[in-house]
């Protein structure tokens, strides 16, 4: 109907004005600080939104997506060091690889039917075994982890400034945020949507859970391995902690929750006040090491309790509390 | 029967002891309006996930349209035109009602604006034209059962198992679905309905069978098995029948 097709084009339009938005931030400044908090908010905001797609819009909570993460990061290194591949050749093979693992490891725990937090510790012990076989096998270099030599040019992804990776990583996030607005105007969308809210009903009305949730987990695998190439070529190093330890998991995931599941613009802004307030906090409190992260957990439990739809269902959050006072207010009048 | 859409032969299923549905047969003819009736705990539902493929049979067959379906995962079910409603309504809760109906519509159209369009022509039949942009959490009892048979009508079934769409209704509100459902009939929907509203099933039903404990024991219109002794004792309790004869002779004396 016409009210999608508005609306479509309405939330197009939005991440039209975003891109042009970030895009003029490296125009106006050479801010080394500033182009560096740009540049790590959107790479939070790739793993987030990476998250999202599964999680948020496919209600399959992992916690363990640093096994893409992973995945993406050894195989843009492992390709261009050992296979002397180009680094956007390896950017795409690390892309087609993690959504590979995804389909694996969807297809073994939607198979047997896994859920909730079954699924989040079958994916939680996935990353670990990864994690385990990382540090063990020669090729991934065991403990020591992989060094990516400094070559400097575009052909090697490798940029001078920073500029040059916030246009890479805008370009990413860019690609995840029109795949979420995808989800929300499509029949694969909606088939997904539907298989978050009640599995049972979808089914009844011609829908396949595991279908749909294995092109979720490939597509969100997908992204959360571009965010694992893209730290690569950023760092030049990863090592086996750093690619699936933990960490990786839980920053996607917080940032995604935070900021609102299941919408397009949730992770971006979860991972952007997360992000702002943890530099933030270290700048103020960076005598107390450790500090920003106590502040940090106290505004996840606060945003858990009074923003249960996360930063982007402020509005709809907003809207329904002055609904209920306006009714109270109604019926103590008549 | 050649003309029959919906066929089951000798089908069982048990949960551990319980024996739910025992050596079920019955068919239902292509364009008809039938009920399947009984006491609570009878294994209605159990039958209906059985037809639906939401439960495999010990044994026993289904066949739809002709072919063996037994044990076929729902969703293919679906997609050949047998879609089931749930007696304790499974809205998609985050949702819009247009939303919920589009998931619906989608089995048929791949593209979301003209999915979006035909759940709103799906929500005018059943009802639901004011209530299009509410989430579906927002709804009613009699709301919320309207969605269900909304999001299941939007597939274009050929057979449309509606499991207690009137259950938890008020008596206005039951007289309001059952023009909607004859509707849905009288499109050319075959449709075989669980009911306890027995108002329902005299008024719309063509072939009743009854269930109890998990066995079939009598089938007819509406008419012959209320007037059947076996599903009079197997409702209000052995010997009732009986009483109840009795009762009536002494009144007729007196």
């Amino acid at each position: 109907m016409s009210i999608d097709r508005q609306g479509g084009a309405k939330q197009l339009a939005g991440i039209v004005l975003f891109v042009l938005l970030v895009a003029s931030i490296p125009l106006a400044t050479d801010s080394g600080v500033i182009l560096n908090f740009v540049m790590m908010a959107l790479y939070a905001a790739l793993l987030a939104q990476a998250w999202n797609i599964l999680g948020g819009f496919g209600g399959q909570f992992s916690f363990g997506h640093a096994l893409f993460f992973g995945t993406g990061a050894y195989l843009q290194a492992i390709a261009q060091l050992h296979g002397g591949l180009n680094a956007w050749l390896a950017l795409l093979l690390a892309v087609a690889g993690s959504a590979g693992v995804g389909v694996l490891v969807g297809a073994l725990s939607f198979r047997y039917g896994l859920k909730g937090s079954y699924f989040a510790l079958v994916t939680l012990a996935f990353a670990e075994v990864f994690r385990i076989l990382a540090l063990s096998v020669p090729f991934t270099g065991a403990g020591v982890g992989l060094m990516l030599p400094l070559r400097e040019s575009f052909a090697n992804m490798q940029f001078g400034s920073r500029k040059g990776y916030v246009y890479l990583v805008l370009a990413l996030v860019t690609a995840a945020l029109l795949v979420t607005w995808w989800l929300k105007h499509s029949r694969f969308g909606a088939y997904l949507q539907a298989v978050r809210d009640n599995e049972d009903a979808a089914r009844a009305i011609g829908v396949s859970p595991f279908g749909v949730k294995l092109g979720a987990i490939a597509l969100s695998g997908g992204f959360m391995g571009a965010g694992g190439a893209f730290y690569v070529q950023v760092f030049q190093y990863i090592d086996p902690g750093i690619a699936y330890g933990p960490g990786t998991s839980i920053e996607a995931l917080v940032a995604a929750i935070v900021g609102g599941m299941g919408t397009v613009w949730g992770p971006v802004l979860g991972a952007l006040v997360l992000h702002g307030l943890s530099d933030l906090t270290r700048n103020l409190f960076g005598q107390l090491p450790g500090i920003n992260m106590v502040i940090y957990g106290v505004v996840l439990v606060l945003i858990v309790m009074f923003l249960p739809r996360g930063i982007a269902g402020l509005g709809a959050t907003a809207q329904s509390l002055w609904y209920r006072l306006w009714q109270r207010r109604g019926g103590r009048c008549g | 029967m050649a003309d029959s859409l919906l066929a089951i032969q000798g089908l069982s299923k048990s949960f551990g002891g319980l024996k739910a549905v025992q050596n079920v047969s019955l068919s239902v003819p292509e364009g008809s309006l039938t009920a399947l009736i009984g006491p609570n705990g009878a294994g209605k539902t159990t039958l209906f996930a059985l037809m639906s493929g939401f439960l495999k049979p010990d044994s026993g067959t289904v066949q739809f349209a002709g072919h063996d379906i037994t044990g076929r995962a729902p969703h293919l079910n679906a997609r050949d035109g047998m879609t089931r409603t749930f007696q304790i309504v499974q809205p998609f809760a985050t949702q819009t009602v247009r939303d919920n109906i589009a998931v619906g519509a989608h089995l048929h159209l791949k593209d979301r604006r003209s999915a979006l369009h035909q759940a709103e022509e799906v929500a005018a039949r059943v009802g639901l034209s004011a209530q299009l942009d509410k989430p579906a959490s927002d709804l009613t009892v009699a709301g919320r059962k309207r969605l269900e048979l909304a999001r299941a009508l939007a597939t274009k079934p050929r057979l449309l198992l509606l499991d207690e769409v009137l259950a938890g209704l008020n008596p206005q509100e039951i007289a309001e679905m059952i023009p909607v459902v004859r509707g849905i009939a009288q499109s050319g929907v075959t449709v075989l309905m669980i009911e306890h509203v027995m108002q329902a099933v005299m008024n719309l039903a063509q072939q009743v069978w009854v269930l109890a404990q998990g066995q079939l024991i009598a089938q007819g219109t509406p008419a012959e098995v209320t007037a059947d002794e076996k599903v009079v004792e197997a409702y209000l309790g052995h010997g009732t029948a009986a009483r109840l004869r009795a009762a009536a002779l002494a009144g007729v004396e007196a």
